[in-house]
């Protein structure tokens, strides 16, 4: 099996790739790639994203064909993808940061600046919090809820229909920190960077 | 609910921890690969490391020591000490660091965290300020504590949230390495100020000053180095100790 992470500069992949080489061991290949030939023969796809919401929608608009190539992935193909942080984040129609950027628009809904209350509450949200697990989702086999994920992000994801929510955090609101509609995935949080149980998560992507 | 963190520090200097815990059973105690994996299967909540290397030639050791943890340790990995400009940070976050601390370069050229939290995006941009006491106002030191500059500490914070920093690391000079306790009175001050989050440091001595840290500091998370390495306090006993206080932790 073929698990490519899309490096389309987006900043710092490197803990993703690290982790995703720790669980893969020799059992399943993990390519670092934006050649488009190799995403489109993978089984699996993980599109990390780190920055603003901008900075990444664009980065990927400068890969020539790679947004094409990611929606005949996802939406002609229904082939696996898993977008972490930001990556989650371009799955809207729409984000606030900078400047008001058109995303994937493979979940509707928007990306806008968490609400801290008036200074109540420090941004990013940065650290460990629990997920609350809303709906069973095939990433999250054999994770208990209430487990503990590293966040660190001052936007969040607000889609339209609540049933692709897998999970949410207690922050200054209530926040959405996982997704799961047919073959697309993604958490708000690290996986990468969360421990054991990160890499249990990871794991149940790779073994989907 | 968002938890406190507890930090582990560990100075490192030519590839070496220089401090660090003094376990029997430990086959290399200047391995800071082995030390900082031992902290993160202790349960820290992320992994400190600050090179001291003072010669140019031997900079390049960290790399590696950086590039070895981020294959080992799936918890956060800050790095500071001698980073310079954005190439530096750039080098440091592919070699797999998380996040980059930067001290003296951002006081000389502020551009740096401009220009390095536009780049990178601020979650991954750590100021870190070296203040000291001056009257009834503190000031921020460079280069390793050895140059005053005179800029207020609080203003200087203020500054950084605004280029784009995603974090303050707070040093008191003056509690620094006394084991007294933090400055509570700095950590609150710029904590006040400044709407990211403050992660105290300097002068931890027992498990109380984490406590007062968070509780009246107003920290997001502390820093310690000396109560971990000497073995005096494990970072599962800081943890619940903590937890026992009513501070959230990750357990």
């Amino acid at each position: 099996m073929n698990v490519t992470i899309v490096d389309y500069n987006s900043g710092n992949i490197s803990s993703v790739i690290n982790s995703f080489k720790e669980v893969a061991k020799d059992k399943v290949n993990i390519e670092v790639t934006s050649d488009l030939n190799k995403i489109k023969s993978s089984d699996k796809v993980v599109l990390p994203g780190q920055g603003s919401f901008k900075s990444c929608v664009d980065a990927l608009n400068n890969i020539n064909g790679l947004v094409d190539t990611l929606n005949e992935f996802v939406i002609t193909n229904k082939k696996p993808l898993l977008g972490i942080c930001v990556g989650l984040q371009m799955f809207a129609d729409i984000g606030y940061e900078e400047i008001e950027t058109k995303g994937l628009g493979w979940i509707s809904g928007k990306v806008s600046k968490i609400d801290n209350q008036n200074g109540k509450y420090k941004l990013p949200h940065i650290g460990w919090n629990q997920i609350n697990i809303v709906k069973e989702s095939k990433i999250f086999k054999n994770i208990e809820n209430n487990s503990h994920m590293y966040f660190v992000h001052s936007y969040e994801f607000i889609p339209n229909d609540k049933n692709v929510i897998s999970a949410t955090t207690d922050y200054s609101s209530n926040i959405v920190c996982s997704v799961e509609k047919e073959n697309i995935f993604g958490t708000q949080f690290h996986p990468e960077k969360s421990d054991k149980i990160g890499l249990k998560i990871i794991d149940n992507f790779i073994n989907l | 609910m968002l938890k406190n963190r507890i930090i582990p520090c560990l100075d490192v200097k030519n590839g070496r921890v220089v401090k660090g815990i003094n376990f029997v059973d430990l086959k290399d105690a200047g391995d800071p690969v082995e030390q900082a994996k031992i902290y993160s299967d202790g349960g820290a909540d992320e992994i400190c490391f600050l090179d001291i290397t003072a010669s140019n030639e031997n900079r390049d050791t960290i790399y590696d020591v950086v590039e070895k943890t981020s294959k080992k340790c799936f918890v956060p990995l800050t790095v500071g000490g001698g980073v310079r400009s954005v190439d530096d940070i750039n080098k440091l976050l592919n070699c797999g660091a998380d996040k980059v601390s930067i001290n003296t370069a951002a006081v000389q050229n502020p551009e740096v965290v401009v220009n390095s939290s536009k780049k990178f995006g601020s979650q991954c941009i750590v100021v870190a300020i070296d203040a000291k006491k001056n009257g009834d106002r503190w000031e921020i030191f460079t280069h390793g504590g050895r140059n005053n500059t005179g800029i207020d500490a609080l203003d200087f914070a203020k500054k950084m949230e605004d280029n784009g920093a995603g974090e303050l690391l707070v040093t008191s000079m003056d509690r620094d390495g006394t084991q007294v306790g933090y400055d509570i009175d700095l950590m609150s001050k710029i904590s006040s100020k400044v709407n990211i989050p403050v992660i105290a440091s300097g002068g931890v001595g027992n498990l109380d000053h984490l406590v007062d840290g968070i509780k009246l500091g107003n920290a997001s998370a502390v820093l310690a180095a000396s109560i971990f390495h000497y073995g005096k306090f494990s970072v599962k006993e800081a943890k619940e100790y903590l937890n026992s206080k009513g501070i959230p932790v990750r357990i």
